[in-house]
């Protein structure tokens, strides 16, 4: 307050004040403090992800195959490809079960490890620490573990010789897709890795609910127990699971490196961007139609991502609880 | 306040300084690493991409000739094989792509102009290539590759194994699955093939009697035959035969060696290493008929070089090929037969190949011109792929193989629509 106070009282003396732009010049202008702190940053950004995205919007109408710099203009003909085509297509549902499955078992998995370690009495840290480790762990690590030595098809995997100690047959869990056993590889190794993070952002919401509304309502008869964690500690935590739900969707939307490790020369289990991998970075290098089903998840996902806005409410505030 | 605007200062030079440094790192990094530094000879720079073979000292021999080369540096980047195709073809569309490599010959590198025309390279000694490798190579009456191994590839199996289960070497495809299953035992798998089975699909459809295209580039491989094969590999692959998800892939003959199973599809490159771990306990077959009017088939595989035609340096890289593939037999030589076998595509080095005349690399070298295929240059990655699908969908999940082939034939017809109009 009493910087705004100072000025006022300087602001009748502009004959000072003049000289010192001039002086400062255009480093000491804000406009150009602007322009240093944020240049580098907007040119990163314009060069490495707005250059590219219009790049592939204008690849994705035209002929381009084994090359970037087409010259055949086909209109519309890569989305009709791309939306007629069932790989594309499948992959969309594929993603969708994924998500569907992943989101909620992961948001779950990591709230009970949180209230169990939030509830330890010693060696609380160290637990913490356990579960979290494995977010430190690369995707590709964590795949070819789990591919080779996990769940390797052959005796001698672990889960084989597990299963081999009750007489039950060798499982190809990767290579036979019929039990899809592949899902219960992709998805505990996703477990695995995520679960250690979303469960420390819920200890910190946990550790912020005041002990004085657990002791009101124990005061009011609330039980322990169910009851307590239902109408208390579950609203007080419902703007951070909203957060972890959306991470958790961001997550899904991205997953690549343990369905590309895990699933190699498959036709099924393909998120999207496997899919899209494969049209047009991989053997085929077909850019225009992957360009063109890149344009059409980016609009699915804008799509989804604002419906999601508004059921969820986030970024909505406090007020509109 | 002057002295608060003077640590507003230093702190800013301290960034600029921070900035200038990170620029001046990022410029360094570009020097570095990129093979394109140092360099002996008249300055002249190459870059060749290999996939890594699996055989030891093929890494050191390859950078060996590029060493004694003395007209241009020549820099390897040696490529994990399953990486291979797409690092390759993404790099190609770009300022770093390598200046020769190898590959297989496909048409849609010649097409996109994304290899050069060696015609001159070879002219002088065609006559010394085994013909097929030259026809294969060929458009339009120009030759884009010079072949530097032929690979064909078949069944490796344990002799002492089938003896002592009483199993006859099979010749039909009925024949390998009845061996498979009385060659399982609970510590053994009967056969091995690959997780997904690819490395038979081009057999299984030669041995059907069909082909994969026509002479005018049609669809070949869409016949009864083949949907036959595709439903006897259905059965092969759900009877628990198998050796599935092995911990290395079938073109690495470790799950033979280690007696993870009986019979293995692999390529001739693998007989040193056999030779190593089982002695003279093992022996070769070709893939046997898929059904009763086909017959046996081998496929002859093998690498090829290719120059970067949109490279900097076209003239430098075809030198290069030139004095490596087609003047220096010795090393010719020595790649064919030092680490992996390989059958040396030029008669006159397979004739004094000593060590392809004997045992089983004798035989070997028989099945590769009895029951041997060539590559066919107008089938490309992406009909590859196509196929690939097929014995996904067919084979290792139960959808109608009528239905999978007519998939197949939607994307093999847009690709060949594609390349001859």
């Amino acid at each position: 307050m009493s910087t705004t106070s100072t000025r006022g009282l300087a602001r009748p003396a502009p004959v000072k004040a003049a000289p010192a732009g001039p002086r400062r010049g255009l480093r000491g202008s804000p406009t150009f403090n602007f322009w240093l702190f944020t240049g580098p940053f907007l040119t990163g950004l314009a060069i490495f992800v707005y250059a590219p995205i219009l790049w592939s919007l204008w690849l994705s109408f035209f002929e381009a195959r084994f090359t970037v710099t087409p010259d055949t203009f086909v209109g519309f003909d890569n989305y009709t490809y791309m939306l007629t085509n069932d790989d594309f297509v499948g992959s969309l549902g594929t993603f969708t079960a994924f998500a569907a499955f992943i989101v909620p078992t992961t948001w779950a998995l990591s709230l009970s490890l949180a209230l169990l370690v939030n509830r330890l009495r010693f060696m609380r840290a160290f637990f913490r620490s356990v579960f979290f480790l494995p977010t430190a762990c690369s995707y590709v690590a964590a795949s070819l573990i789990w591919k080779m030595s996990i769940f390797s098809g052959v005796r001698f995997g672990l889960m084989n010789t597990v299963l081999g100690w009750f007489g039950i047959e060798n499982i190809a869990w990767l290579v036979d897709p019929d039990p899809p056993w592949y899902w219960l590889v992709i998805v505990s190794a996703r477990l695995w890795l995520q679960a250690g993070f979303y469960m420390i952002l819920f200890i910190a919401a946990l550790q912020n609910i005041p002990g004085e509304l657990y002791e009101a309502a124990a005061i009011d008869g609330a039980e322990p127990g169910w009851q307590t964690f239902r109408y208390i500690t579950l609203p007080q935590l419902r703007a951070t699971s909203t957060a972890v739900i959306l991470l958790l969707l961001i997550a899904a939307y991205q997953a690549f490196d343990e369905f590309y490790n895990l699933l190699s020369k498959t036709t099924w289990g393909r998120p999207p961007l496997v899919e899209l991998y494969y049209k047009a970075l991989g053997e085929s290098q077909d850019y225009g139609a992957g360009s063109a089903g890149a344009v059409i998840l980016t609009v699915l996902i804008c799509a989804v991502t604002l419906l999601q806005g508004r059921f969820l409410g986030f970024g909505r505030g406090e007020e509109s609880k | 306040m002057s002295a608060m605007s003077n640590s507003n200062w230093s702190r800013r030079s301290l960034f600029r300084a921070a900035a200038g440094m990170a620029a001046a790192g990022s410029l360094a990094a570009c020097g570095g690493n990129n093979g394109r530094g140092g360099g002996s000879g008249s300055g002249v720079a190459l870059t060749q991409y290999f996939h890594a073979y699996g055989e030891q000292g093929t890494e050191q021999a390859v950078k060996k000739y590029a060493k004694a080369y003395d007209k241009a540096a020549v820099t390897t980047q040696w490529i994990t094989s399953a990486d291979f195709e797409s690092k390759l073809f993404a790099t190609l569309l770009t300022d770093n792509a390598p200046d020769l490599f190898e590959f297989h010959p496909q048409i849609q590198l010649i097409k996109s102009g994304q290899v050069a025309d060696l015609t001159d390279v070879i002219a002088p000694v065609k006559d010394d290539f085994n013909p097929a490798d030259i026809t294969s190579h060929t458009v339009d009456g120009k030759i884009y590759g010079v072949r530097m191994i032929d690979d064909p590839q078949f069944f490796f199996y344990r002799r002492s194994l089938l003896e002592k289960a009483k199993v006859d070497v099979p010749t039909t495809l009925d024949e390998l699955a009845e061996a498979a299953a009385r060659l399982t035992t609970g510590k053994v798998k009967g056969l091995y093939m690959g997780d997904d089975l690819h490395s038979v699909i081009d057999t299984m459809i030669w041995s059907a009697g069909a082909d994969h295209l026509t002479e005018k580039n049609e669809i070949a491989y869409h016949t009864p035959g083949v949907i036959e094969g595709i439903k006897k590999m259905r059965e092969l692959f759900t009877s628990g035969h198998l050796l599935l998800g092995a911990p290395t892939a079938s073109w690495d003959p470790s799950s033979l060696n280690q007696g993870l199973c009986a019979i293995q599809f692999c390529g001739m490159w693998a007989m040193p290493a056999i030779q190593t771990a089982l002695g003279d306990d093992w022996g070769v077959f070709p893939f046997p008929k898929t059904i009763d009017s086909g017959k046996q088939s081998v496929y002859n595989g093998g690498w090829s070089m290719f120059v970067n035609a949109k490279g900097k340096n076209v003239e430098a890289a075809k030198e290069y090929v030139k004095w490596l593939w087609i003047d220096e037999k010795k090393y010719q030589e020595e790649w064919a037969t030092s680490f992996g076998f390989h059958i040396p595509p030029r008669t006159s080095i397979a004739r004094t190949a000593t060590k392809l005349k004997s045992g089983n690399a004798a035989e070997g070298v028989r099945l590769f011109n009895e029951f041997g295929h060539f590559d066919n240059i107008a089938w490309t990655q992406a009909m590859r792929t196509s196929l690939e699908d097929v014995f996904a969908n067919s084979v290792r999940k139960d959808m109608d193989p009528e239905a999978a082939l007519d998939k197949a034939d939607t994307a093999v017809d847009r690709e060949l629509k594609k390349l001859f109009g």
